[in-house]
């Protein structure tokens, strides 16, 4: 009983000597610049020497990538010649059957409407030339997955290997490796088909480590037992057993092969749909940019179907069992009508391709054009409304601080003396009122948030938010988690990349903030709700199977460029987790304890806060976690629309082939995720712990 | 005492013997032995100081042989080394020493290939879960021990269908392992198990995972199975009524180690130490002790003229047989040869020994 009120103690002399260091940072960063302005004589140039090793790298080794590039163009030209010599009804029996066999009829309709779809938008090559671009890249990157998955399963040295490489892509933003591949590889679409490689190449790692592991021993011994060799035990049994997981897996890759394909038209554009979405966007055109911007979210939504339904184990086993005629029907159909089409496409040119006058695609878009428009003209009030009041009252003043985010033109007082006086005599009494009545966390937000509100996250300090940062980590993990923490922010600090980083966390932490708040309380109500429950799940997934890139376009068209944009962007897909883990933690609270709850007397509301809360909140934290992820990978492909900070140092580094910078800051976002990732997940593991799950 | 191999002489070949086995875990296990064969002098101070130098023993010095044809039971509590046992004798864990003598060969310095081919043909295995293999129906998951032989399609699946029918699965054989009860699953694991038609059968807490009522009903099937197949069995359970029901000896393990190997009559009438002792505190009596524990030589030439019982009977069996008379039963054994008689004076007498002993452990504890 002697060790916790002293454990306690040391916590509060820890937050109390932060706020002590604070204070003398704040009150001295007027003499001491060097407390606001890291000084750039200490700036290492670590991005000149990369380039330095790159340009060598480059010069020396150029041929080998540039061999493996001509080699990679065989197969996807192959592929699109294909595709492209196919007259379009063959095409679309072939993958109406395909989506028929993974998911029946509901998916074989999705399916043929949304290839008519693209016939009758006039986006038909170019949906084409995208398929033959994942077709190649897809089974690579499960290829090159699956093998370094079986390696590092079996060898540990390569496990110690493959492990940091993973976390490290999986952090790490595409763009940032971009630069690499462009300089290797040369431009063109084979550029995008190995960046894609590259990219979906984790998911299928990790889900063949972790499906093999998974294998119960018991299962194991048992084929050992049934006299297997090794190679059988391991192809025999163990494969088999692991094969949903890496089903998954094969899953995830389709899906993050298809994502980073669009992402690659920024360098290789070759007339895929992705460059299509990318040069209306750039030209404004956001009529032309939505129609092609769905033409990739039902490209995902298929492939996401149609993998998952041919990779259901279940509904494999059952189609298995069924007779021979059900089994092939849709083939036979699919099959005759590809002759019939190839057939008469010889007489037929409509057949081969779709004529022009039958695409409505320019009256469409500019009808879309012209009616967005019209809305974004007769509503700019309401919509400069929402933008400004965000913009001032929450992004200003998160930015620069209520003292210069405050003037009376928006707020209808200006910060003087006496304001900025109540606004402290408000926030020491409300302080010493939550010490007062032992609400220590809350105490702590209200002391952190009080200064960072003041004087903005750019007015703060480096030494102050690093402090802050590292106590955090600490507290949460011990001092490996806090070592990273700081380590990591003394990396952007020293590569001059701080300012840089403090746009980005304050856009990203806006984000995470109100995606909590909307996302939280969406998901307590599908929680409480089997219907909200049921229409939240729909919307979800399609939120999660839309390309970033797309989810820009809609943002774009009603509040223009800029960061209120970008904030909405994140926001839209990093709300997603919020929703699904507060569902999932509230909903797995043990049935007893909330039995027990009930039966005490606890009303709804209570049950809700003195209950399920603390006992979901370790599941909670985890969504925290993954809102942290998404926004940060989001706010990279925000960069495009104008956003400053990491992401966009990234961009820009693409922009001009500076692989150093590129690296670097792509680095610094890598960084900024681990250490949040490693903060959150150690207080996780150890709530979850102390409360015994 | 702990190195008593218990009971009557049995006159069946010995099938499996198990001599000084060790299983160390550890970052080097291999220094606490300079020979193979794991004899050591004080096998109690040498695992205390095995243990002080931070390794883990799983098993200590454990030896016992098993017969032809006999239910050798291992039983123990969780974290006793018990299925570290039986996954030493067949190596699907290498013991850090000691033998392991299958037929009279040493199972431990088998190569990889000639392991497999003792596994393919010797050996068959029941485990815990089930270990069945999601991905294939019942048929495949039986016939698999075939399959990975090389034997064909056709031979491999009739073979299994025999097996199907014989553990009572029959119809069953195109489902897959999730769409079966427990039950129903381990039947499975028994049909797949006995399809090579092995000698050595190893099975490790196969009804652990089962329903109390579906136990019992797995239990009498076993039984059954055992009394057409006569195979040489090895099992380990945690559950000592389970044992005493089955076993025709019974190995108690604790820590590693082995405390007491006996039929289920001595170790109930006699239990090595208090840790036995405790778990022989409720088991009803007349249960475990058999009509051979009780009975007396004939005196005289007449065998007597009471009704006649096996010695493999169970009092509770023959009390009956003693309502309204006092004259002894007369054992005879399968061919019908009296071998000896049992008094009511002489089950009495064993009962309330057996009693006192267990109200002694029962205030020890």
């Amino acid at each position: 009983m002697n060790g916790l009120p002293s454990k306690l103690d040391r916590t509060a002399v820890m937050w109390i000597g932060l706020a002590v260091f604070a204070a003398f940072c704040f009150a001295l960063r007027g003499e001491l610049r060097w407390l606001s302005d890291y000084p750039g004589t200490l700036v290492i140039p670590l991005a000149a020497w990369l380039n330095v090793v790159m340009t060598w790298f480059v010069s020396t080794f150029q041929f080998i990538f540039r061999g493996i590039s001509a080699v990679m163009d065989v197969p996807m030209a192959a592929i699109q010649a294909a595709l492209h010599w196919l007259p379009w009804p063959a095409t679309m029996a072939v993958f109406t059957a395909l989506a028929f066999r993974a998911g029946g009829w509901k998916l074989a309709l999705f399916t043929f409407l949304s290839m008519t779809y693209m016939l009758v938008t006039g986006y038909w090559f170019e949906s084409m030339n995208t398929l033959a671009l994942v077709g190649v890249s897809v089974p690579l990157s499960i290829a090159i997955g699956f093998g370094l998955g079986v390696l590092s399963f079996r060898s540990d040295t390569a496990r110690k290997i493959v492990d940091p490489m993973l976390d490290l892509m999986q952090t790490v933003p595409a763009f940032a490796y971009l630069i690499p591949i462009l300089l290797l590889f040369g431009f063109g679409p084979v550029v995008g088909l190995i960046a894609s490689a590259i990219y979906a190449a984790p998911p299928m790692v990790r889900n063949t480590i972790l499906g093999l592991e998974r294998v119960p021993p018991e299962i194991r011994e048992s084929g050992q037992m049934s006299g297997c060799t090794n190679r059988q035990t391991f192809w025999l049994v163990q494969l088999p057993t692991a094969m949903p997981q890496i089903m998954v897996g094969v899953n995830q890759s389709i899906m993050a092969a298809l994502s980073m394909v669009i992402i690659a038209a920024i360098i290789g554009g070759f007339g895929d749909i992705g460059w299509e979405v990318l040069s209306t966007m750039r030209k404004a055109q956001f009529g032309q940019s939505l129609l092609a911007g769905i033409v990739i979210a039902i490209l995902a939504m298929i492939m996401d179907r149609v993998s998952r339904g041919l990779t259901d184990l279940e509904r494999n086993l059952a189609y298995s069992q069924l007779p021979p005629k059900q089994r092939h029907g849709h083939w036979i159909v699919a099959g005759i009508v590809a002759v019939a089409a190839i057939l008469l496409a010889q007489v037929f040119p409509e057949l081969k391709v779709f004529p022009d006058e039958w695409i409505f695609h320019h009256a469409v878009s500019l009808w879309l054009n012209a009616g967005i428009d019209e809305i974004v003209r007769n509503y700019s009030a309401v919509l400069d409304g929402i933008k400004n009041s965000a913009n001032f009252f929450v992004l200003l003043p998160l930015r620069i601080g209520l003292i210069k985010a405050v003037y009376p033109k928006f707020w209808g007082f200006a910060m003087t003396p006496e304001i900025a006086a109540l606004y402290w005599g408000a926030a020491i009494l409300l302080l010493g009122y939550c010490v007062w009545k032992g609400k220590k966390s809350l105490a702590i937000v209200i002391g952190i948030a009080t200064p960072i509100l003041f004087w903005g996250l750019n007015g703060t300090p480096w030494p102050v938010f690093i402090a802050l940062v590292g106590l955090t980590a600490y507290l949460a993990g011990g001092w490996k988690v806090c070592a990273f923490a700081v380590a990591s922010l003394v990396f952007m600090l020293v590569n001059d990349l701080w300012e840089e980083t403090m746009r980005s966390v304050y856009l990203c932490g806006a984000a995470v903030f109100l995606c909590f708040v909307i996302g939280g309380s969406l998901g307590v109500w599908a929680a409480h709700s089997d219907r909200v429950s049921a229409i939240l799940r729909p919307v979800n997934d399609t939120l999660q199977t839309m390309p970033q890139f797309v989810i820009l376009i809609p943002v774009l068209m009603f509040f223009a460029v800029g960061e209120f944009s970008a904030l909405l962007a994140v926001i839209l897909y990093a709300v997603v987790p919020p929703i699904r883990y507060v569902e999932h933690g509230l909903r797995n609270v043990p049935a007893h304890v909330v039995e027990a709850a009930k039966q005490i007397g606890c009303t709804p509301r209570q049950i809700l806060f003195e209950v399920k809360l603390p006992l979901a909140l370790p599941v909670i934290m985890l969504g925290l976690n993954q809102t942290i992820m998404y926004g940060l990978a989001m706010l990279v492909i925000a960069a495009l629309v104008g956003t400053k900070g990491l992401g966009q140092a990234v961009y820009l580094a693409l922009g001009k082939a500076d692989t150093g910078m590129g690296l670097v800051a792509g680095l610094s976002i890598a960084l900024v995720a681990m250490t949040a990732d490693r903060t959150i997940q150690a207080w996780s593991n150890r709530k979850r712990k102390a409360l015994g799950l | 005492m702990s190195d008593s191999t218990g009971g009557a002489p049995d006159s069946r070949p010995v099938k499996l013997s198990c001599r000084n086995i060790w299983k160390v875990y550890g970052n080097d296990p291999a220094q606490f032995f300079d020979k193979g064969d794991g004899k050591v002098g004080d096998p109690d101070a040498h695992t205390a100081r095995i243990r002080d130098e931070g390794h883990i023993v799983a098993a200590g010095d454990v030896s016992f042989d098993v017969h032809a044809g006999e239910i050798f039971i291992i039983m123990g509590l969780s974290g006793s080394g018990k299925s570290t046992m039986v996954r030493c004798l067949s190596r699907l864990v290498e013991p850090t020493a000691g033998e392991v003598l299958l037929d009279g060969e040493n199972l431990l310095t088998a190569s990889e290939k000639e392991l497999i081919e003792i596994r393919r043909h010797k050996m068959g295995m029941v485990f815990q879960n089930f270990g069945l293999l999601p991905h294939q129906t019942v048929l495949q998951n039986v016939a698999f021990p075939l399959k990975v032989q090389g034997v064909g399609l056709a031979e491999r699946e009739a073979k299994a269908r025999e097996m199907i029918s014989l553990v009572g699965l029959d119809g069953r054989e195109n489902a897959f392992p999730r769409q079966l009860s427990g039950g129903q699953q381990q039947r499975v694991g028994i049909a797949r198990s006995l399809c090579v038609d092995p000698e050595m059968w190893f099975l490790d807490e196969p009804f652990s995972a089962l329903d109390p009522l579906i136990r019992r009903q797995m239990q009498d099937e076993f039984v059954r199975l055992q009394t057409m197949l006569h195979k040489t069995i090895v099992f380990i359970t945690h559950d000592f009524l389970e044992a005493l029901k089955l076993g025709d000896r019974i190995c108690i393990m604790k820590d590693g180690r082995v405390v007491q190997i006996g039929t289920p009559s001595e170790l109930v009438l006699n239990p090595a130490d208090d840790y036995v002792a405790e778990f022989t505190e409720d088991v009803p009596l007349v249960r475990v002790i058999r009509v051979r524990d009780v009975m007396e030589p004939i005196t005289g030439d007449a065998p007597g003229d009471g009704s006649s019982v096996s010695p493999d009977m169970c009092l509770e069996e023959i009390l009956p047989a003693f309502a309204g008379t006092d004259r002894p039963l007369v054992v005879r054994d399968g061919d019908g040869k009296a071998v000896g008689r049992v008094t009511p004076a002489g089950v009495v007498k064993s009962l309330a020994a057996g009693e006192k002993r267990q109200g002694a452990a029962q205030g020890a504890a």
